[in-house]
């Protein structure tokens, strides 16, 4: 008789002590959820048009058009596609193998992929974070 | 281990007390909940967290269960979740960890079968079913009579991936194992490599049919957290990305694989060698 010891979906949260990829494996997960979460509401808000150009204007053009928390929410959207993006991006070269150096020869202390990696995740990072500071200027402009 | 049996003759010099908190459930009543139990343990400059789980096994509580054999990171038994991150715990100093407390847990992303003991089957089938040795085509292993040429720049390419000790704990630092358990996991798709970057090898359409499957390579997505916990720098994050870099390239463009390594008969009379290196001494058997 054995136990079952998976660390499940928590697992994908927790990144306890491990490295920056690990942080990023984690945030590609959050974000790429949220957007699924966003992708549904979008639906079913646009969705309200099968009931007439009425219906919509309250719903979209009265309802939600200038509401400051939706504003706050529409930039979190904003963030989110951001950084899946641009970490997708180098998700996609690196999973194909690029920036990850050559297989060399194993001598104490280790050096692995994540280490030669780790440079290429930092631009990625400023990319966003200049990307993101774009954003911020055009969404909070009335402030 | 020293004479650590608080005795003040002891040869060794006890820094502090440090408390383990490990986890504890007994296979054999299921029914029971699993439970944390501290013990005390006395701990010197340089004494790992294996022989302190041998201290607690001698002096404190012998009902504790823990896998443990070559204490000396080679054998690969006494991987276990130490402060919540898959360790050797032949390999960790305790001091090293700079806590007060110590908290074992079994390797997460396996059954458990006793207190640290992991039932390390999932992985094995696995690595098994990737075929883990060296395939040729035309000739059977046992039929090749002689040596291969292989050059050091061949070697490298997989000799990084060859130094696995199946101790399992890549796995258990996977956070896609551990939501996916059909997922292949980093210890197999790791060795498929080893053995493809092989030259000798020609068995890539074998182990492609095993690894490319939905629940098979491309659900890797680079958390890299195998590479972090391997005790031996195997670095299967880099051989999962490289491999899935080659099943892309072959299959986009109809790659053929290189050819593979030229054999060197035995027989032949004077087979070339490079003067530098001495003849070896007679063979003592037939």
């Amino acid at each position: 008789m054995a136990k079952k010891n998976d660390l499940g979906i928590r697992g994908w949260f927790y990144a306890g002590r491990y490295g920056p990829q690990r942080y990023a494996y984690t945030i590609q997960r959050i974000t790429g959820l949220s957007i699924i979460v966003y992708l549904l509401i979008h639906v079913f808000v646009t969705g309200s048009k099968i009931f007439g150009g009425e219906t919509w204007n309250r719903v979209v053009i009265d309802g939600l058009v200038g509401n400051p928390v939706l504003h706050i929410g529409e930039f979190l959207l904003f963030m989110a596609v951001l950084i899946h993006g641009v970490n997708g991006f180098r998700l996609m070269l690196v999973e194909l193998g690029f920036f990850l150096g050559k297989p060399i020869r194993n001598i104490y202390p280790y050096e692995t992929c994540l280490d030669r990696n780790r440079g290429f995740l930092y631009i990625c990072g400023v990319v966003i974070a200049a990307l993101a500071a774009v954003g911020v200027g055009d969404f909070f402009k009335f402030i | 281990m020293g004479n650590n049996n608080n005795d003040n003759n002891s040869a060794v010099k006890i820094v502090k007390n440090i408390a383990f908190r490990i986890y504890r459930w007994d296979g054999a009543n299921p029914d029971d909940a699993p439970q944390m139990k501290v013990y005390e343990v006395p701990v010197y400059k340089g004494m790992t967290v294996l022989e302190g789980l041998i201290y607690i096994k001698h002096y404190l509580d012998q009902s504790i269960s823990y896998r443990a054999s070559c204490r000396m990171g080679v054998c690969g038994s006494c991987g276990m979740m130490i402060n919540g991150k898959p360790l050797l715990a032949c390999q960790q100093q305790i001091l090293k960890l700079e806590t007060d407390t110590v908290e074992l847990r079994p390797l997460a992303n396996y059954p458990v079968v006793k207190d640290l003991v992991p039932d390390l089957t999932r992985m094995i089938v696995t690595h098994q079913a990737i075929k883990p040795f060296i395939i040729r085509r035309e000739t059977p292993p046992e039929e090749i009579g002689g040596e291969f040429h292989q050059s050091v720049e061949e070697l490298v390419n997989y000799l990084q991936f060859s130094y696995c000790i199946k101790c399992g704990m890549c796995m258990s630092a996977c956070p896609t194992v551990g939501s996916l358990p059909e997922f292949h996991g980093p210890q197999p798709l790791g060795q498929a490599l080893r053995y493809i970057n092989d030259t000798r090898d020609e068995g890539f359409e074998d182990r492609l049919a095993v690894m490319d499957t939905a629940e098979g390579i491309f659900r890797c997505h680079f958390a890299g957290a195998c590479s972090e916990a391997c005790p031996k720098g195997i670095d299967p994050a880099f051989a999962i990305q490289l491999l899935k870099g080659e099943i892309v390239r072959r299959g986009i463009f109809r790659k053929k694989a290189g050819a593979s390594a030229a054999l060197m008969p035995l027989t032949q009379e004077n087979p070339p060698r490079r003067e530098n290196i001495p003849t070896p001494p007679p063979r003592t058997v037939e």
